[in-house]
């Protein structure tokens, strides 16, 4: 993950001179604590569309500033713009509008408004690249946004308590929007998704938010691609949806009584392939899920690797690994109407006689003892007890209260690449 | 000197040794016989300690054996039947029991000559022969000068020489005026060794007197003979 | 005590020459050797290990101390001939014995840690197994010395550790299972803990799990777990625990050593 870079003096004016290029009309207004510019918001007043803003660096402690023109804004050196906690910093509600190089910190926190650092509002085609997002209530908020890009910034919080905290990167009601490289820390979730289409979530990293590292609902069309979710509170939570791709993610290391690398919950026609799911509570949980494939994951080390509830189905598991997890799959019925084929367990102990990498003998994943947790959540102090495990052994040889469709009829011998 | 007051043992509602009274003296060798289940082992045992007593007493040179150990410094004991921890070596076991019994007036030269013992010492006990780790018990039994020795079945085991030397030893040990104690099966030995005789039959002393008297009482010669005119005599009719 | 030391001295000797001991060493380090070369993953081979050391140790445990104390009766009467105190015999035995199992076992299993220099990787658990092993190897030959003095019939004495074995290793979580579900309705964490204390396999299992971050999957039962075994009283009372299992057994089985027949 790339930390959004110093802009040096000579970047900038090369973005400057860019920009005179293309647009004779276009003016540079430059910002700065000892000249005739002050504030951003007196540049903001002076500025036509289409002019730019260059604040140099210094301390500007002013918030609210209304950007209701087609400008860019950019910073030399990171000048801090600090919103001393009260009330929004930047609300943008012009098309075109572009950030860049800006450190921006301090939006109020409020139980009413959901004050933000940047707050795109029913705009197209602006950018938020190369800032710093320190200590805000929201760090970037779009609203009814479409066409924009979140790139390559930084973004931390200082929250605590999930109540008194905002998110990281929020979209409401978006579509066609870019988040890349950014990364995310100590937010309530990392990013947040709710009625967005066309989202693109790239190379981000999310980390140590107090409660999702990526929640989304009510998002179709979406892509997730090499982010990684690590120690975030509750995970991942992906929830109401159609057409998901979440690919080479890395969901590690969120442990916590309600924690999941991934929670799904009412996803249909989604696929999840090549991810990581290491080290969590319940790496992959799926509640009311319905045609999602679900292959060349590797499952490490989790407590559970995966939940599957009952009500979900025709999901198709293949060529994922389950290496070294508590419970590789446990579910809450006796029924079973998703597929397993070609998965590697590490937990299987069949053989190969025909040499094909396939084990000759049926896996069946979920154990007796996980049924008995699912009643019973007590029992868990008795994992790796002797008693469990010659029960589990007697349990996969005449199953009684383990789903018999739940099976793997091809478990490979070696993982999966 | 042994004496042995009402000595009662029960294993459970079992009575093994009955109303038992008895002296054992200085400068003596007296043979405790008797056929099997008499209660021979369970009279030694109590002299011993290893068998705590139903009612009665023991006094040993005087003094009551009830809650000490002290007393077996004066002591040599030879069992039936020795078992020793099996990675050890002779010499070890025998240090061991000299530090227990921290005594430096001790002797083994002459009784490791006489059995040849020399180099069987250096040896861990599981790979030595029942008869040498017999031999070893009777270095064990004689070497620390006790006052009182004594011996299960001593020559049970032992090679006719040992069995010889054995002897000698004994009756050597007697002009020590030691209190010297043994039971046998074997007739000719209790004949050639004993002065006295104790007969135990169903854990009760059906005789106790000189071995002389007793031969010339049943009009024998031979122990053996004597011994078994006293057990028909004494069976229930 | 000075007589104590002497037995000991002698006992630790005779233990440690038997191949019963190097056997044992072997074992361990064999077993963790082996674990750590072929299975890549170190929290994999930690529960073999803990499964091997809460369930082998007291079954060698408890049947060599048995097999120990039988075949060691000629010697103790031999011994009890000599004067020395039943007391302090019946010491030096115990510890005799003891000692080089535990140490045989802590030799065994602590060496592939050093070589595969594992050792810092997860300093809680190693010292959580080690620590383990060894209490688990006195209580079971505290154990199987009460057995042992209680029941003259060699036979008989076997089978009854064997069968002490089976209802703390096996049948003793089978009723755990069961009061969980009689008692469902009731909030049961506290009398878990109790339980768990109350057998040394089942709290050696819980206290190396809580190493392990493994309390998070148990929910709120874990919370509560972690809560008293992460604490420094719930420490000390497992450790309390632990030593009663030794103290108890041996403090009864020493009353009637005392008091035996030979």
């Amino acid at each position: 993950m790339s930390i959004p870079k110093k802009i040096t003096l000579s970047t900038t004016l090369a973005v400057v001179i860019f920009l005179f290029a293309c647009s004779v009309s276009a003016t540079t207004i430059t910002v700065s604590k000892n000249g005739p510019v002050k504030t951003i918001s007196a540049a903001l007043l002076l500025a036509n569309p289409s002019d730019t803003l260059l604040v140099t660096s210094g301390e500007y402690a002013e918030g609210n500033i209304l950007v209701n023109k087609k400008i860019t804004i950019i910073g030399d050196n990171f000048p801090v713009i600090d919103g001393k906690e009260e009330g929004e910093i930047f609300t943008v509600t012009a098309d075109d509008v572009h950030f860049s190089g800006l450190q921006i910190q301090g939006s109020g926190l409020s139980f009413l408004e959901e004050n933000a650092g940047i707050k795109l509002k029913e705009v197209k085609n602006c950018s938020i690249t190369n800032c710093k997002f320190l200590n805000n209530f929201f760090a970037v908020y779009l609203a009814k946004a479409a066409d924009c890009t979140i790139e390559n910034n930084f973004i931390k919080g200082e929250s605590v308590r999930e109540v008194t905290s905002g998110n990281g990167i929020h979209l409401w009601y978006c579509r066609d929007i870019t988040i890349i490289n950014n990364q995310i820390l100590n937010h309530r979730d990392g990013i947040y998704f709710e009625f967005v289409r066309n989202g693109k979530i790239q190379n981000n990293y999310s980390k140590g938010n107090l409660r999702y590292g990526l929640h989304f609902m009510y998002s179709d069309s979406c892509e997730y691609a090499n982010n990684t979710f690590e120690q975030n509170g509750a995970g991942v939570a992906v929830m109401y949806t159609k057409n998901v791709l979440m690919k080479e993610n890395h969901f590690i290391n969120n442990w916590g009584t309600t924690s999941y690398g991934i929670l799904l919950k009412d996803i249909s026609d989604s696929k999840i392939e090549r991810n990581i799911i290491d080290q969590n509570s319940v790496g992959l949980y799926m509640e009311g899920c319905g045609r999602v494939t679900i292959s060349n994951n590797t499952f490490s080390k989790n407590g559970w690797a995966l939940k599957l509830m009952a009500n979900s189905m025709d999901n198709y598991f293949y060529d994922n690994n389950f290496i070294a997890n508590a419970f590789d799959v446990s579910t809450n019925s006796r029924q079973n109407f998703n597929t397993f084929s070609k998965n590697y367990w590490a937990a299987y102990k069949g053989y190969d006689l025909n040499n094909d990498g396939y084990g000759d003998v049926p896996f069946r994943p979920v154990t007796m003892f996980s049924m008995i947790i699912e009643s019973q959540p007590t029992a868990l102090i008795l994992l790796h007890s002797l008693f469990i495990d010659m029960m589990n052994i007697a349990e996969s040889i005449i199953p009684a209260i383990t789903p018999k469709a739940l099976t793997d009829s091809q478990p490979r011998m070696r993982p999966a690449l | 000197m042994i004496t042995i007051k009402n000595l009662q043992k029960n294993f459970g509602k079992v009575s093994v040794l009955k109303n038992i009274n008895v002296t054992f003296e200085e400068g003596k060798v007296t043979a405790v016989v008797g056929p099997n289940g008499s209660g021979k082992t369970t009279l030694i045992k109590s002299i011993l300690g290893l068998v705590k007593l139903s009612a009665g007493t023991i006094e040993v040179n005087g003094k009551s054996i009830a809650d000490d150990f002290a007393y077996r410094n004066s002591i040599g004991y030879m069992p039936q039947t020795a078992r020793y921890p099996e990675n050890l070596t002779g010499n070890e076991i025998l240090s061991l029991i000299r530090s227990i019994r921290h005594l430096n007036d001790y002797d083994d030269d002459e009784l490791m000559k006489i059995f040849n013992l020399e180099k069987e010492m250096e040896k861990p006990f599981k790979n030595l022969s029942g008869g040498t780790k017999q031999k070893i018990s009777t270095l064990i039994a004689f070497a620390f000068n006790p006052k009182i020795i004594i011996l299960d079945e001593p020559t049970a085991g032992l090679d006719p020489v040992s069995s010889s030397y054995f002897k000698d030893l004994v009756l050597k040990q007697k002009e020590l005026k030691k209190t010297i104690l043994l039971t046998s099966h074997l007739m000719n030995d209790v004949q050639e060794l004993s002065d006295e005789i104790v007969f135990l039959l169903d854990g009760e002393i059906k005789f106790h007197g000189s071995v002389q008297s007793l031969l010339e009482d049943k009009n024998e010669t031979k122990l053996e003979r004597a011994v078994a005119e006293l057990m028909t005599r004494s069976l229930p009719q | 005590m000075k007589l104590v030391k002497e037995i000991l001295f002698y006992e630790i000797h005779n233990t440690i020459r038997s191949k019963w001991v190097a056997f044992y060493t072997a074992f361990f380090f064999f077993v963790g050797y082996g674990l750590f070369t072929f299975s890549g993953d170190v929290s994999k081979a930690y529960i073999s290990l803990m499964n091997i050391i809460i369930l082998i140790i007291p079954l060698v445990a408890i049947i060599f101390g048995s097999i120990y104390f039988y075949n060691s009766r000629e010697f103790i009467e031999m011994m009890l001939s000599q004067p020395i105190d039943r007391k302090s015999l019946y010491r030096g035995i115990f510890l005799g014995t003891s000692i080089p199992i535990s140490a045989g076992f802590a030799v065994g299993f602590s060496l592939p840690f050093f070589l595969f220099g594992k050792v810092n990787d997860q300093f809680g658990g190693f010292l959580v197994l080690l620590l383990m092993g060894i209490l688990l190897t006195f209580i079971f030959i505290a154990l199987s010395f009460l057995i042992s003095v209680r029941q003259d019939d060699k036979a008989k004495g076997l089978g009854i550790a064997i069968f002490i074995w089976l209802v703390l290793a096996v049948a003793y979580d089978g009723i755990v299972l069961l009061l969980i579900y009689l008692f469902q309705e009731y909030p049961l964490e506290q009398s878990m803990i109790a339980l768990t204390i109350l057998n040394p396999i089942d709290l050696g299992r819980i206290l190396f799990l809580m190493k392990f971050n493994i309390a998070a999957l148990m929910g709120y039962t874990g919370a509560v777990f972690q809560k008293f075994f992460g604490d420094s009283l719930g420490f000390i009372i497992s450790f309390l625990a632990l030593a009663a299992w030794i103290i108890i057994p041996f403090f009864f089985s020493s009353r009637y050593f005392k008091r035996k027949d030979f």
